[in-house]
């Protein structure tokens, strides 16, 4: 049933498919770092305005689901702007909106984690605002989180198969393709879960482990 | 445009139900099999807890679309042809099962050590320690997770579209084919319908938290 020939034919093609699916993970993950923790410093604005929208964009974008956001976007720009965004911008620019509403819920944690003293400390050494936030709060607030963003770095992993809808070439289309021309099915998509399995269980492992030294680090 | 809201909605509705009833029958067997691979994750057999991990791994390794693409378009080649509502149930259930089972396995450590202690001391059996005692207590942890997994879970409705079941998504598409030039308000009413479907859920299990948790914890 299974044939290993014709697995093994098809690899190199999956390979350079799986390529695209991480390249398209880190650029949307790169976005949803920085988008996240804009709006995570946002939802904390002492103006009012900005806070609101803040948070009621993130929870408009956690409630929804994210391949109906990504149609919205590649679908509709063209037809109400001149723009026409390819397949791989708009597919990263969904996913890194979709997930920085993830991360900014993270970022929040790791901020409300910054003892109250940390804060006062910076007000009496008169730092600015700017020198509050990257010099004390960052450094302080972003190691500890770091092993939930590299799951969400997981999530979004798997999450690219749904970029295939807007016909971004990754390894589920490209296995679509594949059985489409030789009208073998079996294969090429026990490969491509194959794929994603070698790929995300020992980043989770990773991920797993990292978590447990920075614990031990902290003393928990 | 004579094309309004109002022409658009039956059809929508008519994908809503389906969203809703793949959402109800997933989420049904997500906590079966959250229960059942959570409480043999405790098992005291090798065998049980490694056949667990297995499924775990697997489920929360690969992709839910990948997941669903297998079921449906590979397990055909093994002789198994599954129809596109038990495809979709399948694939949307076993994948937040996985997700699940983590939940309820540390909501059942959780439980004080005590209370186990206490019902080894009553001489309870295993199976009256776990559904008196500990599982009552650890349901009440599980809520506020599996809430969010519910959400989740309906968002990852939509891509039941992909096996072409006449789910929201797939409806909105359709009306996307009649009247093309009206995409971004379709796209929005659908984004508004499934943001409502989750919302909803997530007042409920705020409301079933307090509920549950009155004269508890």
């Amino acid at each position: 049933m299974w044939n290993w020939e014709y697995s093994l034919q098809i690899l190199p093609e999956l390979l350079i498919a799986l390529r695209m699916t991480i390249t398209a993970t880190v650029g949307g993950f790169a976005l949803a770092c920085v988008g996240g923790l804009l709006l995570a410093l946002a939802a904390r604005s002492r103006r009012k305005p900005l806070a609101l929208a803040a948070k009621v964009l993130t929870e408009f974008v956690r409630n929804t689901p994210l391949l109906v956001q990504i149609f919205l976007l590649y679908y509709s720009l063209p037809l109400m702007t001149n723009i026409s965004l390819s397949a791989f911008t708009v597919g990263m620019i969904g996913l890194g909106l979709h997930y920085s509403t993830y991360l900014s819920e993270v970022y929040r944690s790791g901020i409300e984690a910054i003892p109250k003293g940390q804060w006062e400390a910076a007000t009496a050494l008169n730092f600015s605002k700017a020198r509050t936030w990257f010099s004390i709060v960052l450094p302080q607030a972003i190691p500890p989180i770091v092993p939930v963003m590299g799951n969400y770095l997981i999530v979004m992993f798997k999450e690219t198969p749904i970029l295939s809808a807007i016909t971004l070439v990754e390894l589920l289309l490209t296995a679509k393709n594949i059985a489409s021309v030789s009208y073998r099915v079996f294969e090429p998509y026990t490969m491509v879960g194959i794929l994603f399995l070698l790929i995300s269980f020992p980043a989770s492992l990773l991920v797993r482990r990292l978590e447990i030294k920075l614990n031990r680090q902290r003393g928990l | 445009m004579d094309v309004t809201v109002m022409s658009m909605l039956p059809l929508l509705l008519e994908g809503a139900k389906v969203t809703v009833l793949v959402a109800v029958l997933s989420g049904i067997v997500a906590f079966a099999a959250a229960v059942t691979a959570g409480l043999c994750k405790l098992s005291r057999w090798w065998v049980v807890r490694t056949a667990t991990a297995v499924y775990v791994e697997v489920f929360r390794g690969t992709s839910l679309l990948v997941q669903l693409f297998w079921l449906y378009f590979a397990l055909p080649f093994l002789g198994v042809e599954l129809p596109k509502l038990l495809a979709a149930v399948l694939a949307v259930g076993l994948n937040y099962g996985a997700y699940g089972s983590e939940i309820v396995r540390s909501s059942i450590l959780a439980v004080p050590k005590g209370q186990w202690e206490a019902a080894i001391a009553l001489n309870m059996t295993p199976y009256e320690r776990m559904t008196r005692i500990i599982f009552p207590q650890a349901f009440l942890r599980m809520l506020p997770p599996f809430g969010n997994l519910m959400i989740e879970l309906i968002k990852s409705t939509s891509l039941v579209y992909f096996i072409t079941l006449a789910d929201l998504t797939y409806q909105a598409m359709l009306l996307r084919n009649n009247y093309y030039p009206m995409t971004p308000y379709i796209f929005s009413l659908l984004l508004l319908f499934y943001f409502v479907m989750a919302y909803t859920v997530s007042l409920c299990t705020r409301w079933v938290e307090r509920k549950a948790a009155a004269g508890r914890m």
